[in-house]
Formats: structure tokens, C-alpha cells, sequence
């Protein structure tokens, strides 16, 4: 449930190297539902569980990593007044037109601090095979492979994670139900929600800009989470780390690279995030405990490897 | 040693192992347990299993991303050690 005019990530632009292996893994392995192809380059996607039109794009590049993300708003009224609020901020906004993704009407994009393009909308046409909403079923057709329901967050690495954060806060009106810092009191990490969720995004200090650390998707359980782990096996994909449960967040968890090398995450559960709530204060020094709860270590590609 | 396996050589630590033609020099690094293994995403994206190939021949067998490996590095013989094959006796090194 969103609680302000920001309602959700909803698309991601993701770089991939093919769309042989990769396309299979999203769709066979994964689970997503392919939607629609933009020219020769772009295939769009989404969860079963998902309204909207897509809410992945992958674009077939020279190398992996991310275009964008973009966040769905409130309303056309509350994207003006957000396009109006991000200018002030001082990051300049530029428009893509309607239609540059099947769907998706005007969006609004524009750089941040860590050197992500952001961007905003608030129009997009419900998928035509979205969930079932007079008496529905629990879903149309089978999920497949690691049965992904949606899209659920980021991990994002860029310089000057701290204006960062300060943005999601003021302009998009986000909270931050948990934090990291290192023992001279900088941020080191922030977990940055706009609903009940523990995250919508999430922010790692790191030196090179516009990087991602992993995109997120959402299981249902912990069961799933092991589901998953059986297809990262079957189809030999390199696992990080997992199946674990993270203390921060308490979401159930496994880490891999899909075949282009982008890191992905599926995840279970997590707690109920409230902005009234108290903010949660990792230091850094128990940052191992934080990620990893029954192992209390951290893994050195766990922390260094991006795309 | 078949025919179709070569040795492959690392310059910084001495270390040694075999490669078949049709495995990628970082699975034989790996599976051979004498690295240097330093290994991510093992599909040409993270880039940090990236080394230089300072004598033989090899064949790239998947696209190693432009973000580690720019066309220049390419011909000069910087690799993403796990998108290529060996053609024959390999002498790598650790950037």
C-alpha cells in the first residue's frame, strides 16, 4: 500500500547481452510473462501478479546494468507538482513522449546524485493478462520456474548516497525505515520505502556511479525461496549466496546473476514498514549480521561486483 | 593431455591446469582449485574475472561486456576469462 503520491518502482531498463539465454532465463526460469517487443532491441515483461502494463524492459546492449528506473505516481496532477518539486531539488528534467514504451504514457527523467536516471509517471494501460479481479482466481494460467509474482526493488551503488536519500525523502516523500553507517557516522547504506513494503529502493555509497547491486522480485514464501534455489541448480546459474533470511528487512532470500550478469534477487516475506515507526541503526561493523542473519559473514562478491 | 585440451599457464603465481576446447577458461580455473579464481556472474557482465592473455590463442565464445573489455583492451588481449575457449596452450596473467 502506497502512502503518499509515489506509489511504486514500476519499470526497470535493463541492459542484457542477448536475448537467447537471458530471454529464456526472465521467462522460463524465472517466470515473467513476455508483453511486447519495442523494434529490435527492447522486450518488455511482466510478473503474473502484476496490473500493469510491464514492468521490466530488457534492452539488448553491449554491456549489462541498468537504463533506468521509473516510478508510477498518484495521478497526472501529482506527476506535474513531482516534475515541478524535482527541478527545485535542482536535478533538470527532461520528458520522454508517450508510447516510447507501449503502455506508458509521459514520463518525466532526470539524474541523481548517484548518477541513476530516475524517472516518474503516472499513466500506463492495465495489462491485458493481468490478475483476475471479479471473483478471481489466485492466477490464470501455471506460474512457471521460480514462480516470481512482481517486481518488488533495487539495490543501487553510486557516489553521495546521502543526497540521495534526502531526495526520495523531500521530493518523493519516502521513508527510511533502515539505515547503515560507518563508525565516523556516514551513511554507508539505506533501505528507502514509499509503502508498507520494507523497501522500494535501496542505496549502497560506492565510488563509480549508476551502478546496481541487484533487481528484486517478489515470492511467495519460503518454500518458494527454496523453488528457486532448485531452478538456480537445475539450470546450472551461478548462485551468490542463499537461500538466507536478511535481518535487514527480515526478508527470506537468494542471490544470482542471470546470464547476461546482472545479479538478481528473489525474496519472500519482510516486515510491515510504518513511517511513524522507530528507523532501525546498523553499524557497520555488524553490517555481516544484517545481510546474512545465520551466518553472520559477509561474502567479498557479495559487496564488490556490479553491473 | 588429449588433443583437444590444452595447458594453460598463469604468469603471476605458476600456477597450472588443463582446459578442454569447449570450456571456459574460468570453469577449468575453478574447477582446478589454482586460481587466481576471482569469479561473479561467470556471463560476461560483472567483469571481475577479467585477465590479460599474454601468449596463445583462444576464441571469445560469448559477449564480454564494452563496460570491462572496450574494443582496444579486446585487441590487446584483455579477456573475461569466462567467455573464452582455448584454442591452444594459454599464458594468462592477473591485471
Amino acid at each position: 500500500m502506497a502512502l503518499n503520491g509515489t506509489l511504486r518502482p514500476g519499470l526497470v531498463q535493463l541492459r542484457v547481452l542477448d536475448f537467447d539465454k537471458t530471454l529464456n532465463f526472465y521467462k522460463n526460469i524465472l517466470g515473467l510473462n513476455e508483453v511486447c517487443r519495442i523494434g529490435e532491441d527492447r522486450i518488455c515483461l511482466k510478473g503474473f501478479d502484476e496490473f500493469d502494463h510491464h514492468s521490466l524492459t530488457l534492452r539488448l546492449a553491449d554491456e549489462a546494468g541498468l537504463d533506468f528506473v521509473a516510478f508510477k505516481v498518484a495521478s497526472a496532477d501529482e506527476l506535474e507538482k513531482m516534475k515541478l518539486a524535482v527541478e527545485a531539488f535542482g536535478y533538470p528534467v527532461d520528458t520522454v513522449a508517450e508510447g516510447d514504451q507501449p503502455g506508458f504514457g509521459k514520463r518525466y527523467g532526470f539524474t541523481i546524485s548517484t548518477g541513476h536516471r530516475f524517472e516518474i509517471y503516472s499513466e500506463v494501460a492495465l495489462a491485458q493478462k493481468g490478475p483476475g479481479i471479479k471473483n478471481p482466481d489466485i492466477w490464470n494460467e501455471p506460474p512457471r520456474g521460480m514462480r516470481a509474482q512482481r517486481m518488488d526493488h533495487f539495490l543501487l551503488y553510486g557516489p553521495n548516497i546521502a543526497e540521495a536519500e534526502r531526495f526520495c525523502k523531500e521530493v518523493f516523500g519516502m521513508f527510511v525505515p533502515e539505515v547503515c553507517n560507518t563508525p565516523d557516522g556516514n551513511r554507508l547504506a539505506a533501505w528507502i520505502t514509499s509503502s508498507n513494503k520494507p523497501h522500494d529502493l535501496a542505496f549502497v555509497e560506492y565510488p563509480k556511479p549508476g551502478k546496481i547491486h541487484h533487481l528484486g522480485f517478489y515470492l511467495q514464501d519460503w518454500a518458494d525461496v527454496g523453488n528457486a534455489a532448485d531452478w538456480i541448480a537445475l539450470n546450472r546459474l551461478k548462485l551468490d549466496i542463499g537461500p538466507t533470511r536478511h535481518a535487514i528487512t527480515r526478508g527470506l532470500s537468494i542471490y544470482f546473476w542471470e546470464p547476461s550478469g546482472n545479479r538478481i534477487e528473489v525474496y519472500a516475506g519482510g516486515y510491515t514498514a510504518y513511517p511513524d515507526n522507530p528507523q532501525r541503526v546498523w553499524d557497520s561493523s555488524e553490517l555481516g549480521r544484517g545481510l546474512f542473519y545465520y551466518s553472520g559473514e559477509v561474502i567479498p562478491s557479495f559487496l564488490e561486483i556490479v553491473t | 593431455m588429449g588433443e583437444n585440451t590444452y595447458r594453460i599457464n598463469v604468469l603471476n603465481t605458476g600456477a597450472q591446469f588443463l582446459c578442454r576446447q569447449d570450456e571456459y577458461v574460468l570453469e577449468a580455473m575453478k574447477k582446478s582449485g589454482c586460481g587466481p579464481i576471482h569469479y561473479g556472474c561467470f556471463g560476461g557482465g560483472c567483469g571481475i574475472c577479467k585477465m590479460k592473455v599474454i601468449s596463445g590463442s583462444y576464441r571469445v565464445d560469448k559477449k564480454m561486456s564494452r563496460a570491462h573489455i572496450s574494443p582496444e583492451e579486446e585487441t590487446d588481449g584483455f579477456v573475461l576469462t569466462c567467455c573464452i575457449k582455448p584454442t591452444g596452450n594459454l599464458t594468462i596473467s592477473q591485471i
